[in-house]
This record gives C-alpha cells, structure tokens and sequence, in this order.
C-alpha cells in the first residue's frame, strides 16, 4: 500500500498530501500518540486510587481534572481518529476509488485534530467528559471549562466532516460494478457508523453552544437559578452519545469482519446478516440514549420504553458474534497477533453486552448506576471491544505500511497482558461497583472490601501498562530493524485475498508500491 | 452463496426469549417497588456542595446523619440547592438523583438495624469523593 518507511519521503509531504493513505498515516500516528498520553492518564488515576489516602496526586482538584481528560482522550483523539485511520486506508480501496471523494476535506478534518487536542490538554477541565449542568455552568473552573467545550466543538465538526466523505466515498464513488450489498462489511461499517454520526452530533453541537452561553451568563438553558433545566442537557448529550457508542463499536466490529474470515482462511459465514445487523444498530441506537437517566427521576413508563430500545440492540450485536463465530467454525485458523485481538475482543464484547443488559433492567439499574460497575462495562466495551479490534488491525496493517513484520512474539506477550490486564481490571470493577463504591472519586474510606479490589484493580492496570510498553517498542524496533514482509502474503495464509496493498499512493513514483 | 441459516435463527429465538424474560421481569418488579406505601413518613433530603442535611417530618433537622427506624417506611423527597448530586444508599439500594429545581421522591422500609453509609453518587466538584453521611437504623 504505502511503505512509508521503505521509501522514505520528508516529512512535510506526508503532512499536506491529501492522498487516503497518507491522511489516514497520520489518523493512526496521532490516535496512538492520544492513546498513549489517555493511558498515561489512566495509570496516574489507578496508582491514586491504589490504597485510600494520598498516594500519587495531592488534591482532588488534579485528579478531577485527570480522569476527564483521560476519557475526552480515549474517545475523541484516540478512538475517533483510530477508526478514520483505517477508513481512510481501507474504505477507497475496498469500493475500488483512487481516493476519498473530497481529499482536501478529509485533510481538514484532520488537520482540525490536532489544535483541538490542545485546547483539551491544555486546558485540563474538571467536570467529566460529560459537562453535567449546573455543575459545568456554575462552578467548573473557568478558561479550561471553555477549551473545552471549544475543543469538543472542533471535534464535532471534524467528525462531521470526515463523515460525509465516508457516506459520499462509499455510495457515490465505488465502482459501478460494484453493487452495494457486495461492499465489504468493514466498508459497510463505516457507511452506517458515517451516517449515525450525520444524525446525532448535530445535537451535542448545539447542546455545547447552549452550555457556553449558559457559562458567559447570556441564557439559562440548563441553568435552574435562571428557570432552565438541568435534565434538557442529558437529553441533548446521551442523544448524541449513545448512538456514538456504536459510532465507536461498529468499526471495530467491521475490523473484525476483515480479520476473522482471512486468518480463519474461509469466507464470512454470511454477508448479508453483518450488514443486516449494521442497519439494525444503527436505527436502534437512537431507541436507548435515556437508559442513562433511570435515576434522575425518570416515570416507570419513560423507564420502561427505553428499557425494551436498549434490550433490541442486543440481538443485532448478537448477530455478529454468531458470525464471527459461524465463519471461525470449521475454519483453518492462524492464531497470529491479529487474530487474536479479533477474537479477545469478541469474547469481552460479550461480556460487556451481558452487562449492558443488567444495566438496563430498571431495578438493576439503580444497584449499578454512576458506580463502578458501570465503569467496567463500558472499559469492557470501549478497551474490551473496541480498543482491541484496532491495536489487532494495526498489527494486521503494520506490514503494509511499514513493508516489514512486527515481531510475531511480542506481539503475543501483548495480546496476552492486554487480554489478562483488561479481565483483572474491568471484571472487578463490576464487582467493586456492586460493592457500592461511586466513580469520579478522588479518595475512598477504608472499607476492606474496597481497599482490596481497588489494589486489584492497579494491578491489573499495571499489567496492560507493560503489554502496551511492549506494543511501543515492537512497533518502533520493528519499523527500523524488522524482517521484510512478503507483500503478496505478509501472514503466510495462502489463498487468493485482494490486499491493501494494491492501493498506490502516487507521490512514490512509478513503479513503486 | 446459499447455506442454511436455521442455526443462526434458533440462537436469535434464544437470545430474544432470554431479552423478553429479563425484561418482563424487570418491568414486574420496577412496578411493585416504584409506589411508596401509604403510611410511608416523608424525610426531606437537602444536598448541598458537599453535605447532607435531612428533615423529619415532626420538624426535626439533622446534618451529615440520619436517625431512622427499622422496618419502618420512609419516603425521601430529595432535592439540591446548587448542582446536581445524587442520594445513595448502597447498603440498601436505594439511589435517586438530587437535581436543583426538582423533587425526586424515592422510598425504603430498612429491614435491619444498624450503622450504615450514605454517599453522593454523581460527580459534584471538589469534595465529591467525601460527601458522605451516616445512617443510624434502631431496632424496635
């Protein structure tokens, strides 16, 4: 595809090619980079919460600041761009276009990243990633509560953007030979990921203007003190960001849909049921955004309708399972670094969907609500599900972008620390969150049962830190010193695939790849 | 390509009947528990950045702890004077947010006496990890 390293070209051009390959180079360097720094992130809050008292962080200021940070990272500088990165490899070349269909477009969606991360790094704001009202008008600390929402504006449009290039790419540009129930499921993934996002963000747009007016004192949409309602902005946020959990979870599941048939080297059990349950997601994801809001006082028959939308995403997302594990049934598999993420990844999206369904079960909800059960299901999904689909899809690109192969061991040491870290971490989350113990605490009391899972919890932290020391520095060794792969068969699975790298980026010349 | 798709069919029939078994059951259950009984005695709930200050219905006010009854009903009118917190009870799943301009009602009969811990379940600014409050259940 781009063999960026073999033939190297200076820096700049890379930074203002508009080329689909070069654009999504630098989707995958930055959401790396983010995952890193989000990670980084995430360790600081596991080693504070290690033991009660003061441990890494001297006040509750700081660590307030950390852990929205850390979430804003994951899902808008890592996730998001991690999945366009693929997109931009993979979604021409699979509908059989020179490019997407508005390259300068898609650079400027990129290219709006970069200063939104700063404004959200920069400003370190303190009241969650979900900017709860009256909290975040009132008494959020002030220019890091407006760089952020000036942040999160810029992400908005950013992704809006890139979106409508998936949508025009895949339904306006792909070959006309090329019927659209023949596209491929990862292409077909980001078309229906591509139009959620065209119908909720909108809304997350203007609920962040209506909380910056609010904050400068002009208008009092969520602000009770001047007759506004603190519940409209639930409504506004969980109505964008819950259709945005499958905006993250459909790529990777399309990921999936790439790796799992190739490394089982059969073809995917049935086409037509992925695409069947991408629809099917994605018109459901608007029928569950106010099981977030069981708890703020909620009518039982408000609870109950958004009880039965959010249990009928279940059976689409069960769909997927039994396809991925139709097409592995019988499968000749290779269990390399890809493959395996692929099907850890299945496994705990799994168990994060079985969660999910407690979850929604109304009086359930109210033992799970705001604890740290929740923040363990949706880690299950969002580390689990998602974060694994991808760091298995970079392994499975790295040859073709770098022309050489990672380390095959490493890379299974990694799976295997991520895999064992992810099971300690989430799984007693949810059981510490049955215990009672609330999420967004900087300290807790000493309570034994909540020292011991906490400790637990670091530790398992711990151990997906070294697994992902051990992606670093497979990836970067690798790049620089590995073994050449064999292009027209990097994974020795025999057999006749169409691979990206057929694609060719034309600023290497003739000839090359 | 033509296959056979009946097993995919029968799993989804399973996974449905499970989702429609959970969900009846829940939606049994939620309708029982969501009226309070009539003899329930009202505690008005105030949350404030960052404690908790209750009142009896005889007029009787307490901070930071709460003196109730065992097996005894109480119905919690719960509201916020400046952001948005949430009354949690985890001993006995009792949990409804404290929203600045509402009151939300929420209701437990304490089956067993004791000491127990109160804490805010929804992130509040700088001393949310330490709102917390005691409550004290007599036996009869």
């Amino acid at each position: 595809m781009v063999l960026e390293l073999a033939r190297p070209r200076p820096i700049w051009q890379i930074m203002f090619s508009t080329h689909h390959t070069d654009v999504g180079l630098l989707y995958l360097v930055f959401s790396l980079l983010a995952m890193f720094v989000g990670g980084a992130m995430a360790i600081a809050l596991r080693i504070e919460l290690f033991a009660p008292g003061i441990q890494l962080i001297e006040d509750s200021m700081t660590y307030n600041r950390l852990f929205t940070a850390h979430g804003t990272t994951m899902i808008f500088l890592f996730l998001l761009p991690s999945a366009a990165a693929v997109g931009n490899y993979l979604v021409p070349i699979m509908v059989r276009y020179k490019d997407m269909a508005y390259p300068k477009l898609n650079a400027i969606a990129f290219w709006m990243i970069p200063p939104a991360a700063a404004l959200v790094w920069l400003g370190m704001a303190d009241f969650g990633w979900y900017a709860n009202p009256p909290y975040s008008v009132i008494s959020a600390p002030a220019p890091a509560a407006e760089m952020w929402i000036f942040g999160l504006k810029v992400l908005g449009v950013s992704s809006i953007l890139s979106s409508i290039n998936f949508v025009v790419t895949i339904l306006k540009c792909k070959h006309p030979d090329l019927s659209l129930g023949k596209v491929p499921l990862l292409a077909w993934s980001f078309l229906t990921s591509s139009i959620i996002v065209l119908a909720a963000m909108p809304t997350f747009a203007a609920a962040l203007l209506m909380l910056l007016t609010d904050r400068l004192g002009v208008s009092g949409f969520f602000n009770p003190a001047m007759g506004g309602d603190p519940i409209a902005y639930s409504h506004l946020f969980w109505f964008t960001f819950h259709p945005e959990v499958y905006v993250l979870v459909i790529p990777a599941i399309g990921m999936m849909y790439e790796i799992i048939p190739r490394f089982s080297r059969r073809p995917i059990f049935s086409h037509s049921s992925g695409v069947a349950a991408f629809i099917i997601l994605a018109l459901v994801s608007f029928a569950s955004w106010a099981h977030h809001m069981f708890a703020t006082g909620m009518s039982f028959t408000e609870k109950t309708v958004f009880m039965v939308g959010t249990l009928a995403a279940v059976p689409a997302s069960a769909m997927h399972v039994f396809n991925f594990l139709a097409t592995m049934w019988n499968g000749r598999i290779k269990f390399a670094t890809p493959m395996m993420f692929a099907v850890g990844g299945i496994a705990l999206f799994f168990a994060a969907g079985a969660g999910g369904v407690v979850n929604t079960a109304m009086p359930l909800d109210f033992i799970t609500h705001d604890s740290y059960w929740v923040v363990g299901h949706f880690h299950l999904f969002v580390f689990g599900t998602i974060a694994f689909g991808t760091i298995g899809f970079v392994y499975y690109l790295f040859p073709y972008i770098t022309g050489r192969m990672y380390n095959e061991k490493w890379g299974v040491v990694h799976f295997i620390l991520a895999f064992v870290g992810a099971c300690i971490t989430f799984f007693t989350q949810h059981i510490l969150g049955l215990f009672g113990m609330p999420r967004r605490i900087y300290d807790y009391p000493e309570i034994d049962s909540w020292i011991s899972m906490n400790a637990l919890i670091s530790v398992g932290a711990m151990i997906i830190l070294v697994g992902m020391v051990i992606f670093l520095g497979n990836m970067i060794y690798s790049m620089a010193k590995g073994k050449p792969a064999n292009l027209e068969d990097p994974f020795g699975l025999g057999g006749k695939y169409y691979y990206p790298f057929a694609q060719r980026n034309p600023q290497h010349g003739e000839g090359g790849y | 390509m033509a296959h056979s798709n009946w097993a995919e069919w029968i799993y989804l029939g399973v996974v449905t009947a499970l989702l429609i078994y959970v969900g009846a059951e829940a939606w049994n259950v939620e309708r029982i528990i969501d009226h309070a009984p009539e003899d329930a005695e009202i505690i008005k709930v105030t949350a404030q950045q960052w404690f908790w200050s209750f009142e009896h219905e005889d007029g009787t006010k307490e901070v930071g702890e709460l003196h109730l009854k065992k097996d005894h009903a109480y119905k919690f009118e719960i509201q916020s004077k400046d952001v948005v917190h949430n009354f949690n009870i985890p001993e006995f799943v009792v949990l409804m947010d404290a929203i600045p301009g509402r009151i939300n009602t929420v209701w437990f009969s304490p089956n067993e006496a004791g000491e127990f811990d109160i804490q805010c379940r929804e992130y509040c600014g700088l001393i949310h990890y330490n709102m917390r409050a005691k409550l004290f259940v007599e036996g009869v």
